[in-house]
């Protein structure tokens, strides 16, 4: 293989970066017998999940947070 | 393995791919190690070579799938292992990543699945394989003008509202409103010509909707999320391109991520 660009190591990607590559795209092939979860599902699952955590985040660093606006 | 095995997909190739990957890059995809842990194969399926391993249906089957996703670590474990192995490999020969959680049941099921798409995926191969994808993310810049707009200069001294006051608080506060919008304009404007200028280098761009604060982890509003498809090539000549644009646009903030195996472009749309 000719010069290909350094990865970035995985453990440096966001996982917001990833999972709207990971859950919005991709090539689906998907047959009856499959048994992937349908798109819209995918996203609003993990944008649950990933929001779920945030605000637990939130909750545990709010005192020491700075006010905004 | 305790239950039932079904094949989790980490991407198509063309017919010999594998093989290819067997020549040239020795024993990197056995020692590939995949979603739960499971050792990556290649299997041929539908006239495709599929990067696969076994995963277990009783964690990977369609009602497990639905309870473990609304679990973050569990996705985050899976969506790390799943580019980890489409990533190591998309470096070695051409691919179309599949989407997350693309579990089928038997190889007879997978190869229906792919022959039934066969024609549709060799042109998507074509067109995307051996690409890279670089991500651009735009913010509008924070405006200094706008910080003490919530405070009334000078007034509210003593209590004691001087005649015009409450006028003169109004005309400042709205021309700071009208220059916030100014700004916002502008940033708007600002990420248009930017993704006009870097959809100009690239084969194929496509946009993802705008990250919340929440998630990006950034109190800047964000007003692009896009994916650009580029020969590995172009790439220096691309991130040389973004520096610039940041320089000429400081009413934005632009974040380049990347290079990404070209997951934005292997869908139908």
């Amino acid at each position: 293989m000719d010069s290909l660009p350094a990865r970035v190591p995985d453990e440096r990607i966001a996982l917001v970066d990833l999972l709207d590559r990971l859950l919005a795209d991709g090539v689906m092939v998907t047959g009856e017998i499959t048994l992937s979860v349908a798109d819209v599902d995918l996203v609003t699952i993990s944008l649950r999940a990933l929001l779920a955590s945030v605000s637990s985040l939130d909750k545990s660093y709010s005192g020491a947070e700075p006010a905004t606006r | 393995m305790t239950g039932a095995c079904g094949l989790w997909a980490y991407a198509i190739t063309e017919h010999g791919g594998g093989d290819a990957l067997t020549e040239h890059g020795g024993g990197d995809l056995s020692r590939l190690t995949g979603v739960a842990g499971g050792t990556v194969r290649t299997v041929a399926a539908g006239g495709f070579t599929v990067l696969v391993s076994d995963v277990d249906l009783a964690e990977f089957g369609e009602a497990a799938l639905r309870r473990n996703l609304e679990n973050l670590t569990w996705l985050e474990e899976v969506a790390r292992a799943h580019h980890h192995v489409i990533d190591a490999a998309s470096g070695l020969f051409p691919l179309l990543p599949t989407r997350l959680a693309t579990v089928y049941s038997s190889h007879a099921a997978m190869t229906a699945a792919l022959a039934r798409r066969a024609e549709e995926l060799r042109a998507t191969l074509r067109r995307v394989g051996g690409r890279v994808e670089w991500g651009v993310k735009a913010y509008a810049a924070p405006q200094p003008d706008t910080r003490d707009s919530e405070q009334p200069a000078g007034g509210q001294a003593g209590g004691e509202t001087a005649p015009g006051a409450g006028l003169a608080y109004l005309k400042r506060r709205r021309a700071q409103l009208t220059a916030r919008e100014r700004s916002q304009h502008a940033a708007l404007a600002g990420a248009r010509a930017v993704h006009k200028e870097l959809s100009g280098r690239a084969a194929q761009a496509r946009l993802h909707p705008p990250q919340s604060a929440q998630l990006s982890g950034n109190q800047m509003p964000m007003l692009l999320n896009t994916a650009y498809l580029l020969d590995a090539s172009a790439s220096d000549g691309f991130a040389s391109a973004v520096a610039a644009a940041a320089t000429a646009h400081p009413e934005l903030r632009l974040e380049l991520t990347g290079p990404w195996p070209p997951y934005s472009f292997a869908g139908e749309d």
